[in-house]
């Protein structure tokens, strides 16, 4: 099995374990399929690659749909790769779903597209404070100073200012996997993941796991939400 | 918001309650932890106002004691609530009752709804069904 599973964001709510109650985002997981396999021989580290949605025929690439036939697939949209789990070996075409991956208690890394924001600010994009609203003051959002005089004469380099902020790859460390409901194909992980609605999210095991802090974190996970 | 978001809510959502609304005065018993130990806390107040939906839907149940209005606001699908009774059923013409908050004795007392005007209403809402 991997150790990772292609998913699709669809919303956040809220549920009760125990007598807390816990913001989770709903991720749902359709079956994804194994479409190709990389071994030390060939590719020098084994991992799976795996493929998730549909797309039609006609718009896939020969090359891909090669791939697709080969694993025996219908065309997939979105192709992932994923290390597996020690002394597992998938075949090509098998079909995973979430259960077979994650567990209740476990911890996830995901990854997604944020949301972008276009042009912003520097208040927006670095948490900048601004200035006064009122009190006379006619100077509100903007960056303020960017450096100093004559020496050095320049701005320095990765001085935060306002740009292009947002619709990047970001990745989520250590979220705790609430619940999973196999008949629905959703798994609930606890906090906020990237991106808007529909977008579509790589979990994996995550790699605080072997922190320090990440053990304590997993096992008080396991605690609450295993049984 | 999702169907899906919405079924999985379902799932979360307790056993059934009496239904009640706003205006009623219901008895909600609440679990309380103490130390090892667990016991049932009755709080009975009018509900003044009922919010949100899904495992956001909330309640807030009012009551004076010793001259001091105390407002409990308790999530339908909180676990810690053991089971909540109705006793009394109000009139009321508003769907948030803040203005009780403003009113001491006799003043904050809201009408009950009598039986026979209960009955009457489920007649009048059958009839108006069965002209449809």
């Amino acid at each position: 099995m991997p150790k990772g599973i292609i998913g699709k964001k669809i919303g956040m709510t809220r549920v009760f374990v125990g007598d807390k109650a816990i913001p989770v985002t709903v991720i749902q997981v359709e079956p994804n399929y194994v479409v190709n396999i990389r071994t030390p021989e060939k590719d020098g580290y084994s991992a799976v690659v795996l493929g998730a949605g549909s797309r039609k025929e006609k718009r896939t690439p020969k090359p891909l749909k090669a791939i697709f036939e080969k694993a025996g697939v219908k065309p997939l949209k979105t192709l992932a790769e994923f290390p597996l789990k020690e002394g597992e070996q998938p075949e090509l075409g098998q079909e995973i779903k979430v259960e077979d991956v994650f567990e209740k208690g476990d911890l996830v890394d995901i990854t997604g597209k944020s949301k972008g924001r276009g042009f912003a600010s520097a208040m927006k994009r670095w948490d900048f404070s601004g200035f006064k609203k009122s009190h006379g003051s006619r100077y509100h959002r903007a960056i303020g100073s960017i450096g100093a005089c004559s020496d050095p004469g320049r701005v320095w380099k990765t001085k935060r200012m306002p740009g292009h902020y947002g619709n990047e790859t970001v990745t989520v460390q250590g979220l705790e996997v609430v619940d999973i409901i196999p008949e629905k194909n959703v798994i609930l992980v606890k906090g906020s993941v990237p991106g808007h609605t529909n977008t579509v999210l790589k979990i994996k095991e995550s790699v605080i796991i072997n922190r320090r802090k990440g053990k304590r974190k997993l096992k008080r996970a396991k605690e609450a939400y295993a049984s | 918001m999702h169907q899906l978001i919405q079924e999985i809510e379902k799932q979360y959502m307790p056993a059934d309650f009496p239904e009640f609304r706003v205006g009623d005065t219901v008895k909600v018993h609440v679990k309380v932890k103490e130390r090892n130990k667990e016991r049932i806390q009755v709080f009975e107040g009018v509900v003044i106002r009922i919010k949100g939906s899904g495992t956001g839907k909330s309640f807030t149940v009012r009551k004076e004691s010793y001259g001091v209005g105390i407002e409990r606001t308790f999530p339908f699908a909180c676990p810690s609530i053991d089971k909540i009774e109705l006793s009394k059923r109000g009139k009321v013409r508003r769907a948030k009752l803040y203005y009780l908050r403003e009113r001491r004795g006799k003043a904050a007392k809201i009408r009950e709804i009598k039986e026979w005007e209960l009955r009457k209403r489920a007649q009048e809402s059958a009839a108006a069904k069965e002209n449809q």
